[in-house]
Protein backbone atom coordinates (compact mmCIF):
# COMPACT_ATOMS: atom_id res chain seq x y z
CA UNK A 1 0.00 0.00 0.00
CA UNK A 2 1.37 3.40 -0.94
CA UNK A 3 1.52 6.27 1.51
CA UNK A 4 -1.50 7.95 -0.08
CA UNK A 5 -3.58 4.79 -0.22
CA UNK A 6 -2.83 4.11 3.46
CA UNK A 7 -3.10 7.50 5.12
CA UNK A 8 -4.94 9.81 2.76
CA UNK A 9 -7.28 7.45 0.98
CA UNK A 10 -10.03 9.59 -0.59
CA UNK A 11 -12.59 6.78 -0.97
CA UNK A 12 -12.17 5.67 2.62
CA UNK A 13 -12.38 9.29 3.74
CA UNK A 14 -15.66 9.88 1.95
CA UNK A 15 -17.12 6.59 3.19
CA UNK A 16 -16.27 7.19 6.81
CA UNK A 17 -16.94 10.93 6.90
CA UNK A 18 -20.52 10.63 8.25
CA UNK A 19 -19.22 8.53 11.13
CA UNK A 20 -16.52 11.10 11.88
CA UNK A 21 -19.01 13.95 11.78
CA UNK A 22 -21.31 12.22 14.22
CA UNK A 23 -18.29 11.74 16.50
CA UNK A 24 -17.31 15.36 16.05
CA UNK A 25 -20.71 16.64 17.20
CA UNK A 26 -20.40 14.59 20.36
CA UNK A 27 -16.83 15.79 20.96
CA UNK A 28 -17.90 19.40 20.56
CA UNK A 29 -20.93 19.12 22.85
CA UNK A 30 -18.88 17.26 25.46
CA UNK A 31 -16.11 19.85 25.23
CA UNK A 32 -18.49 22.79 25.55
CA UNK A 33 -20.41 21.28 28.48
CA UNK A 34 -17.21 20.43 30.35
CA UNK A 35 -15.66 23.85 29.70
CA UNK A 36 -18.74 25.80 30.82
CA UNK A 37 -19.31 23.66 33.94
CA UNK A 38 -15.59 23.71 34.73
CA UNK A 39 -15.42 27.51 34.52
CA UNK A 40 -18.54 27.99 36.65
CA UNK A 41 -17.31 25.48 39.23
CA UNK A 42 -13.84 27.00 39.17
CA UNK A 43 -15.16 30.50 39.85
CA UNK A 44 -17.26 29.23 42.75
CA UNK A 45 -14.29 27.32 44.22
CA UNK A 46 -11.97 30.31 43.84
CA UNK A 47 -14.41 32.59 45.67
CA UNK A 48 -14.98 30.00 48.42
CA UNK A 49 -11.25 29.50 48.81
CA UNK A 50 -10.61 33.23 49.10
CA UNK A 51 -13.65 34.48 50.99
CA UNK A 52 -15.64 31.49 52.26
CA UNK A 53 -16.19 30.75 55.94
CA UNK A 54 -13.44 28.53 57.35
CA UNK A 55 -14.93 25.05 56.85
CA UNK A 56 -15.98 25.82 53.26
CA UNK A 57 -12.62 27.40 52.56
CA UNK A 58 -10.86 24.25 53.73
CA UNK A 59 -13.15 22.05 51.67
CA UNK A 60 -12.49 24.17 48.58
CA UNK A 61 -8.72 24.03 49.15
CA UNK A 62 -8.83 20.24 49.59
CA UNK A 63 -10.96 19.83 46.47
CA UNK A 64 -8.61 21.97 44.40
CA UNK A 65 -5.53 20.06 45.55
CA UNK A 66 -7.03 16.58 45.24
CA UNK A 67 -8.46 17.01 41.76
CA UNK A 68 -5.27 18.51 40.44
CA UNK A 69 -3.46 15.41 41.71
CA UNK A 70 -5.84 12.79 40.24
CA UNK A 71 -5.08 11.68 36.67
CA UNK A 72 -8.11 12.49 34.55
CA UNK A 73 -8.19 9.03 33.00
CA UNK A 74 -8.27 7.43 36.44
CA UNK A 75 -11.14 9.67 37.53
CA UNK A 76 -13.05 8.89 34.36
CA UNK A 77 -12.67 5.15 34.85
CA UNK A 78 -13.70 5.46 38.50
CA UNK A 79 -16.82 7.46 37.61
CA UNK A 80 -17.88 5.12 34.83
CA UNK A 81 -16.78 1.69 36.06
CA UNK A 82 -16.59 1.97 39.87
CA UNK A 83 -19.52 4.18 40.88
CA UNK A 84 -22.16 1.77 39.46
CA UNK A 85 -21.16 -0.59 42.29
CA UNK A 86 -22.65 1.89 44.75
CA UNK A 87 -25.69 2.46 42.60
CA UNK A 88 -24.48 5.56 40.74
CA UNK A 89 -24.85 4.73 37.08
CA UNK A 90 -24.11 7.42 34.52
CA UNK A 91 -24.21 7.39 30.74
CA UNK A 92 -20.82 7.67 29.02
CA UNK A 93 -21.62 11.30 28.15
CA UNK A 94 -22.52 12.22 31.73
CA UNK A 95 -19.51 10.35 33.12
CA UNK A 96 -17.15 12.13 30.75
CA UNK A 97 -18.72 15.55 31.38
CA UNK A 98 -18.48 14.98 35.13
CA UNK A 99 -14.88 13.82 35.14
CA UNK A 100 -13.72 16.58 32.78
CA UNK A 101 -15.51 19.41 34.55
CA UNK A 102 -14.54 18.21 38.05
CA UNK A 103 -10.86 18.38 37.12
CA UNK A 104 -11.19 21.52 35.01
CA UNK A 105 -12.93 23.29 37.90
CA UNK A 106 -9.91 22.61 40.13
CA UNK A 107 -7.49 24.11 37.61
CA UNK A 108 -9.77 27.05 36.74
CA UNK A 109 -10.16 27.82 40.44
CA UNK A 110 -6.42 28.36 40.80
CA UNK A 111 -6.34 30.52 37.67
CA UNK A 112 -9.27 32.68 38.86
CA UNK A 113 -7.69 32.98 42.29
CA UNK A 114 -4.48 34.26 40.75
CA UNK A 115 -6.53 36.73 38.72
CA UNK A 116 -8.44 38.04 41.73
CA UNK A 117 -5.19 38.37 43.68
CA UNK A 118 -3.69 40.22 40.73
CA UNK A 119 -6.21 43.06 41.02
CA UNK A 120 -4.55 45.93 42.90
CA UNK A 121 -5.47 46.35 46.57
CA UNK A 122 -6.64 49.91 45.91
CA UNK A 123 -9.50 48.57 43.78
CA UNK A 124 -10.86 46.55 46.69
CA UNK A 125 -10.50 49.56 48.96
CA UNK A 126 -12.22 51.97 46.57
CA UNK A 127 -15.10 49.52 46.17
CA UNK A 128 -15.44 49.11 49.93
CA UNK A 129 -15.13 52.83 50.60
CA UNK A 130 -18.09 53.47 48.28
CA UNK A 131 -20.26 51.19 50.39
CA UNK A 132 -20.72 48.50 47.71
CA UNK A 133 -21.72 45.18 49.26
CA UNK A 134 -19.54 42.07 48.88
CA UNK A 135 -21.46 40.78 45.86
CA UNK A 136 -21.30 44.09 44.02
CA UNK A 137 -17.64 44.58 44.84
CA UNK A 138 -16.96 41.29 43.10
CA UNK A 139 -19.39 41.51 40.21
CA UNK A 140 -18.86 45.16 39.28
CA UNK A 141 -15.29 45.93 40.25
CA UNK A 142 -13.01 42.97 40.94
CA UNK A 143 -14.11 40.14 38.65
CA UNK A 144 -14.24 42.13 35.39
CA UNK A 145 -10.61 43.08 35.99
CA UNK A 146 -9.57 39.65 37.27
CA UNK A 147 -11.12 37.79 34.34
CA UNK A 148 -9.41 40.10 31.87
CA UNK A 149 -6.08 39.27 33.49
CA UNK A 150 -6.59 35.52 33.17
CA UNK A 151 -8.06 35.23 29.69
CA UNK A 152 -4.86 33.65 28.30
CA UNK A 153 -4.47 30.88 30.94
CA UNK A 154 -8.23 30.25 30.97
CA UNK A 155 -8.24 29.82 27.19
CA UNK A 156 -5.24 27.50 27.49
CA UNK A 157 -7.04 25.46 30.11
CA UNK A 158 -10.15 25.26 27.93
CA UNK A 159 -8.03 23.95 25.05
CA UNK A 160 -6.70 21.23 27.36
CA UNK A 161 -10.23 20.28 28.43
CA UNK A 162 -11.26 20.04 24.81
CA UNK A 163 -8.29 17.81 23.95
CA UNK A 164 -8.98 15.61 26.96
CA UNK A 165 -12.46 14.83 25.63
CA UNK A 166 -10.65 12.18 23.55
CA UNK A 167 -10.12 10.21 26.76
CA UNK A 168 -13.88 9.63 26.82
CA UNK A 169 -13.45 7.01 24.12
CA UNK A 170 -12.30 4.60 26.85
CA UNK A 171 -15.78 4.68 28.42
CA UNK A 172 -17.36 3.77 25.10
CA UNK A 173 -18.31 7.32 24.23
CA UNK A 174 -18.85 7.56 20.48
CA UNK A 175 -16.75 10.75 20.24
CA UNK A 176 -14.49 11.75 17.36
CA UNK A 177 -11.60 9.49 18.36
CA UNK A 178 -13.84 6.49 19.09
CA UNK A 179 -15.63 6.84 15.77
CA UNK A 180 -12.33 7.20 13.98
CA UNK A 181 -10.93 3.98 15.46
CA UNK A 182 -14.22 2.29 14.65
CA UNK A 183 -14.06 3.53 11.07
CA UNK A 184 -10.46 2.41 10.79
CA UNK A 185 -11.46 -1.10 11.79
CA UNK A 186 -14.36 -1.17 9.34
CA UNK A 187 -12.34 0.16 6.42
CA UNK A 188 -9.17 -1.64 7.39
CA UNK A 189 -7.40 1.61 6.62
CA UNK A 190 -5.91 4.30 8.93
CA UNK A 191 -7.21 7.28 6.91
CA UNK A 192 -10.07 8.01 9.43
CA UNK A 193 -7.51 8.32 12.23
CA UNK A 194 -5.46 10.80 10.23
CA UNK A 195 -8.64 12.69 9.40
CA UNK A 196 -9.60 12.81 13.07
CA UNK A 197 -6.18 14.15 13.99
CA UNK A 198 -6.48 16.84 11.33
CA UNK A 199 -9.96 17.81 12.57
CA UNK A 200 -8.66 18.24 16.14
CA UNK A 201 -5.83 20.42 14.84
CA UNK A 202 -8.14 22.48 12.63
CA UNK A 203 -10.41 23.16 15.62
CA UNK A 204 -7.76 23.97 18.20
CA UNK A 205 -4.92 25.59 16.27
CA UNK A 206 -6.77 28.92 15.92
CA UNK A 207 -7.44 28.90 19.67
CA UNK A 208 -3.79 28.20 20.43
CA UNK A 209 -2.85 31.15 18.23
CA UNK A 210 -5.45 33.28 19.99
CA UNK A 211 -3.81 32.62 23.38
CA UNK A 212 -0.56 33.99 22.00
CA UNK A 213 -2.31 37.11 20.73
CA UNK A 214 -4.06 37.66 24.09
CA UNK A 215 -0.78 37.25 25.94
CA UNK A 216 1.02 39.76 23.77
CA UNK A 217 -1.83 42.25 24.09
CA UNK A 218 -1.80 41.95 27.87
CA UNK A 219 2.01 42.28 28.00
CA UNK A 220 1.80 45.42 25.83
CA UNK A 221 -0.48 46.97 28.42
CA UNK A 222 2.23 46.36 30.96
CA UNK A 223 0.23 44.56 33.60
CA UNK B 1 -21.96 71.22 68.61
CA UNK B 2 -22.86 67.81 67.20
CA UNK B 3 -19.75 65.79 66.40
CA UNK B 4 -20.23 63.85 63.19
CA UNK B 5 -16.98 61.99 63.80
CA UNK B 6 -16.20 61.07 67.39
CA UNK B 7 -13.06 59.09 68.22
CA UNK B 8 -12.15 58.16 71.78
CA UNK B 9 -8.87 56.50 72.86
CA UNK B 10 -8.48 54.80 69.47
CA UNK B 11 -5.46 52.57 69.00
CA UNK B 12 -4.22 50.58 66.06
CA UNK B 13 -1.18 48.31 65.84
CA UNK B 14 0.48 46.84 62.77
CA UNK B 15 2.39 43.89 64.17
CA UNK B 16 4.63 45.48 66.78
CA UNK B 17 4.23 48.98 65.38
CA UNK B 18 1.81 51.29 67.16
CA UNK B 19 0.26 53.36 64.37
CA UNK B 20 -2.41 55.05 66.49
CA UNK B 21 -1.72 55.55 70.17
CA UNK B 22 -4.86 56.78 71.88
CA UNK B 23 -6.53 59.18 69.47
CA UNK B 24 -9.26 61.49 70.76
CA UNK B 25 -10.81 63.52 68.00
CA UNK B 26 -14.18 65.14 67.46
CA UNK B 27 -15.09 66.68 64.14
CA UNK B 28 -18.16 68.90 63.94
CA UNK B 29 -20.58 68.89 61.05
CA UNK B 30 -19.34 71.23 58.34
CA UNK B 31 -15.86 71.48 59.81
CA UNK B 32 -12.74 71.36 57.61
CA UNK B 33 -9.98 69.54 59.44
CA UNK B 34 -6.51 69.20 57.95
CA UNK B 35 -4.15 66.63 59.43
CA UNK B 36 -0.42 67.10 58.96
CA UNK B 37 2.61 65.30 60.29
CA UNK B 38 5.71 63.39 59.27
CA UNK B 39 5.30 60.15 57.33
CA UNK B 40 4.56 57.21 59.58
CA UNK B 41 2.86 59.45 62.12
CA UNK B 42 -0.49 57.69 61.67
CA UNK B 43 -2.38 60.33 59.65
CA UNK B 44 -3.52 57.95 56.92
CA UNK B 45 -4.26 55.18 59.40
CA UNK B 46 -6.47 57.59 61.30
CA UNK B 47 -8.73 58.42 58.38
CA UNK B 48 -8.68 54.82 57.16
CA UNK B 49 -10.03 53.79 60.56
CA UNK B 50 -12.92 56.22 60.17
CA UNK B 51 -14.31 54.24 57.22
CA UNK B 52 -12.85 50.98 58.55
CA UNK B 53 -10.52 50.23 55.68
CA UNK B 54 -8.40 49.52 58.76
CA UNK B 55 -10.06 48.01 61.80
CA UNK B 56 -9.00 49.76 65.01
CA UNK B 57 -7.83 47.60 67.91
CA UNK B 58 -9.40 49.46 70.82
CA UNK B 59 -11.27 52.65 71.66
CA UNK B 60 -14.52 53.77 70.07
CA UNK B 61 -15.28 55.47 66.79
CA UNK B 62 -18.70 56.95 66.12
CA UNK B 63 -19.78 58.17 62.70
CA UNK B 64 -22.94 60.26 62.79
CA UNK B 65 -23.91 58.47 65.99
CA UNK B 66 -23.25 54.95 64.70
CA UNK B 67 -20.61 53.02 66.64
CA UNK B 68 -18.12 51.18 64.40
CA UNK B 69 -18.05 47.70 65.87
CA UNK B 70 -18.50 44.09 64.90
CA UNK B 71 -21.97 43.60 63.46
CA UNK B 72 -22.42 47.25 62.48
CA UNK B 73 -23.69 47.79 58.96
CA UNK B 74 -20.39 49.08 57.63
CA UNK B 75 -21.61 49.40 54.05
CA UNK B 76 -24.39 51.74 55.17
CA UNK B 77 -21.98 53.81 57.26
CA UNK B 78 -19.49 53.99 54.39
CA UNK B 79 -22.11 55.53 52.13
CA UNK B 80 -21.93 58.60 54.38
CA UNK B 81 -18.13 58.74 54.09
CA UNK B 82 -16.71 59.64 50.69
CA UNK B 83 -13.04 58.78 50.27
CA UNK B 84 -10.43 60.17 47.92
CA UNK B 85 -7.24 58.14 47.65
CA UNK B 86 -3.64 59.06 47.07
CA UNK B 87 -3.44 56.70 44.10
CA UNK B 88 -6.93 57.62 42.78
CA UNK B 89 -8.06 53.96 42.58
CA UNK B 90 -10.45 54.66 39.72
CA UNK B 91 -11.99 51.57 38.15
CA UNK B 92 -9.95 51.07 34.95
CA UNK B 93 -12.58 48.94 33.19
CA UNK B 94 -15.30 51.60 33.45
CA UNK B 95 -15.64 54.93 31.66
CA UNK B 96 -15.27 58.11 33.69
CA UNK B 97 -19.05 58.51 33.69
CA UNK B 98 -19.62 54.95 34.93
CA UNK B 99 -16.94 55.31 37.58
CA UNK B 100 -18.97 58.12 39.08
CA UNK B 101 -22.43 56.62 38.47
CA UNK B 102 -21.73 53.06 39.66
CA UNK B 103 -22.17 53.42 43.41
CA UNK B 104 -25.31 55.60 43.26
CA UNK B 105 -26.92 52.83 41.16
CA UNK B 106 -25.65 49.85 43.15
CA UNK B 107 -25.88 51.33 46.64
CA UNK B 108 -28.43 54.14 46.52
CA UNK B 109 -30.69 52.36 44.04
CA UNK B 110 -30.80 55.12 41.42
CA UNK B 111 -31.53 54.17 37.83
CA UNK B 112 -28.63 54.45 35.38
CA UNK B 113 -30.06 57.54 33.65
CA UNK B 114 -30.58 59.27 37.02
CA UNK B 115 -27.11 58.37 38.23
CA UNK B 116 -25.49 59.40 34.95
CA UNK B 117 -27.26 62.75 35.05
CA UNK B 118 -25.91 63.27 38.55
CA UNK B 119 -22.45 62.13 37.43
CA UNK B 120 -22.50 64.56 34.48
CA UNK B 121 -23.25 67.46 36.80
CA UNK B 122 -20.48 66.53 39.18
CA UNK B 123 -17.96 65.98 36.41
CA UNK B 124 -18.86 69.35 35.00
CA UNK B 125 -18.34 70.85 38.43
CA UNK B 126 -14.79 69.42 38.62
CA UNK B 127 -14.09 70.64 35.09
CA UNK B 128 -14.21 67.34 33.23
CA UNK B 129 -17.29 67.76 31.09
CA UNK B 130 -15.44 66.72 27.94
CA UNK B 131 -13.83 63.59 29.36
CA UNK B 132 -16.87 61.62 30.49
CA UNK B 133 -16.72 58.89 27.85
CA UNK B 134 -12.98 58.30 28.28
CA UNK B 135 -11.37 55.57 30.34
CA UNK B 136 -9.27 56.55 33.37
CA UNK B 137 -6.00 55.46 31.74
CA UNK B 138 -6.48 58.17 29.10
CA UNK B 139 -6.55 60.96 31.70
CA UNK B 140 -3.75 62.86 33.41
CA UNK B 141 -3.17 62.33 37.12
CA UNK B 142 -4.87 65.59 38.01
CA UNK B 143 -7.90 64.70 35.91
CA UNK B 144 -8.05 61.22 37.44
CA UNK B 145 -8.02 62.66 40.92
CA UNK B 146 -10.83 65.06 40.03
CA UNK B 147 -12.83 62.03 38.83
CA UNK B 148 -12.01 60.45 42.17
CA UNK B 149 -13.50 63.45 43.93
CA UNK B 150 -16.61 63.38 41.73
CA UNK B 151 -16.99 59.67 42.44
CA UNK B 152 -16.90 60.31 46.19
CA UNK B 153 -19.35 63.20 45.87
CA UNK B 154 -21.83 61.15 43.83
CA UNK B 155 -22.88 59.32 46.99
CA UNK B 156 -23.74 62.67 48.59
CA UNK B 157 -21.76 61.75 51.69
CA UNK B 158 -21.86 63.73 54.91
CA UNK B 159 -18.10 63.55 55.33
CA UNK B 160 -15.30 63.56 52.76
CA UNK B 161 -12.03 61.86 53.65
CA UNK B 162 -8.95 62.84 51.63
CA UNK B 163 -5.89 60.60 52.00
CA UNK B 164 -2.97 62.62 50.60
CA UNK B 165 -4.95 63.49 47.47
CA UNK B 166 -2.11 65.37 45.75
CA UNK B 167 0.90 63.33 46.85
CA UNK B 168 1.19 61.23 43.70
CA UNK B 169 0.57 64.10 41.30
CA UNK B 170 3.08 65.93 39.15
CA UNK B 171 3.61 69.41 40.62
CA UNK B 172 1.81 71.21 37.82
CA UNK B 173 -1.37 69.23 38.53
CA UNK B 174 -1.55 69.80 42.25
CA UNK B 175 -3.22 73.18 41.84
CA UNK B 176 -6.20 71.95 39.81
CA UNK B 177 -7.04 69.36 42.48
CA UNK B 178 -6.60 71.79 45.38
CA UNK B 179 -8.84 74.28 43.56
CA UNK B 180 -11.62 71.73 43.41
CA UNK B 181 -11.17 70.91 47.08
CA UNK B 182 -11.25 74.58 47.98
CA UNK B 183 -14.53 74.99 46.11
CA UNK B 184 -15.91 71.99 47.99
CA UNK B 185 -14.94 73.46 51.33
CA UNK B 186 -17.31 76.35 50.67
CA UNK B 187 -20.30 74.03 50.23
CA UNK B 188 -20.51 73.16 53.92
CA UNK B 189 -19.57 69.50 53.61
CA UNK B 190 -17.43 68.09 56.42
CA UNK B 191 -13.88 67.42 55.22
CA UNK B 192 -10.97 65.62 56.82
CA UNK B 193 -7.85 66.06 54.74
CA UNK B 194 -4.47 64.42 55.20
CA UNK B 195 -1.98 66.45 53.19
CA UNK B 196 1.46 67.98 52.97
CA UNK B 197 0.08 71.10 51.28
CA UNK B 198 0.58 73.66 54.03
CA UNK B 199 -0.71 76.49 51.85
CA UNK B 200 -4.01 74.66 51.44
CA UNK B 201 -4.19 73.97 55.17
CA UNK B 202 -3.64 77.64 55.98
CA UNK B 203 -6.24 78.87 53.50
CA UNK B 204 -9.00 76.34 53.93
CA UNK B 205 -8.77 74.59 57.30
CA UNK B 206 -10.98 75.48 60.25
CA UNK B 207 -8.59 73.44 62.38
CA UNK B 208 -5.17 71.92 61.77
CA UNK B 209 -4.07 68.81 63.60
CA UNK B 210 -0.42 67.87 63.95
CA UNK B 211 0.25 64.18 64.50
CA UNK B 212 3.43 62.40 65.47
CA UNK B 213 4.05 58.81 66.54
CA UNK B 214 0.36 57.94 66.48
CA UNK B 215 -0.77 60.81 68.69
CA UNK B 216 -2.38 64.19 68.22
CA UNK B 217 0.45 66.43 69.40
CA UNK B 218 -1.01 69.85 68.80
CA UNK B 219 -4.12 71.29 67.20
CA UNK B 220 -5.73 74.63 66.62
CA UNK B 221 -6.46 77.35 64.12
CA UNK B 222 -4.09 77.27 61.15
CA UNK B 223 -2.55 80.65 61.93
CA UNK B 224 -1.89 79.64 65.56
CA UNK B 225 -0.39 76.33 64.61
CA UNK B 226 1.78 77.60 61.78
CA UNK B 227 2.82 80.96 63.20
CA UNK B 228 3.08 80.16 66.90
CA UNK B 229 3.75 76.45 67.30
CA UNK B 230 4.35 75.25 70.86
CA UNK B 231 5.56 71.69 70.50
CA UNK B 232 9.20 71.13 69.58
CA UNK B 233 8.36 68.35 67.14
CA UNK B 234 5.88 70.59 65.35
CA UNK B 235 8.47 73.36 65.15
CA UNK B 236 11.07 71.09 63.54
CA UNK B 237 8.43 69.58 61.24
CA UNK B 238 7.36 73.03 60.05
CA UNK B 239 10.98 74.03 59.61
CA UNK B 240 11.60 70.99 57.44
CA UNK B 241 8.46 71.46 55.33
CA UNK B 242 8.47 75.22 54.94
CA UNK B 243 12.18 75.94 54.71
CA UNK B 244 12.45 75.27 50.96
Amino acid sequence: MSFFEAFLNWNVFVQTLPLLISGLTITISLGLCAIVLGLAGGMLLALLRLYGPTPLRQIATAYIDIFRAVPLLVLLVVVYYALPFVGLRFTPFTSATLALSIVSAAYSAEIFRAGIEGVPKGQFEAARALGLNAFRRMSDVILPQAIKLVIPPITSNSINVFKDTALASVVAMPDLLKQATQAQALAANPTPLISAALIYIALLLPLVRLVGIFERRLAAKGR
Amino acid sequence: MAAIIDMKAVTKNFGGFRALDGIDLQVAEGEIVVIVGPSGSGKSTLIRCINQLEEHDSGTIKVDGHVLQKGADLNAIRTELGMVFQSFNLFPHLSVLRNVALAPVRVRGLSWPEAEARARKLLERVGLKDQIEKYPAKLSGGQQQRVGIARALAMEPKVLLFDEPTSSLDPEMVGEVLDVMQQLAKTGVTMIVVTHEMGFARKVADRVIFMDAGRVVEQGLPETLFDAPCDERLKSFLNAVLSH
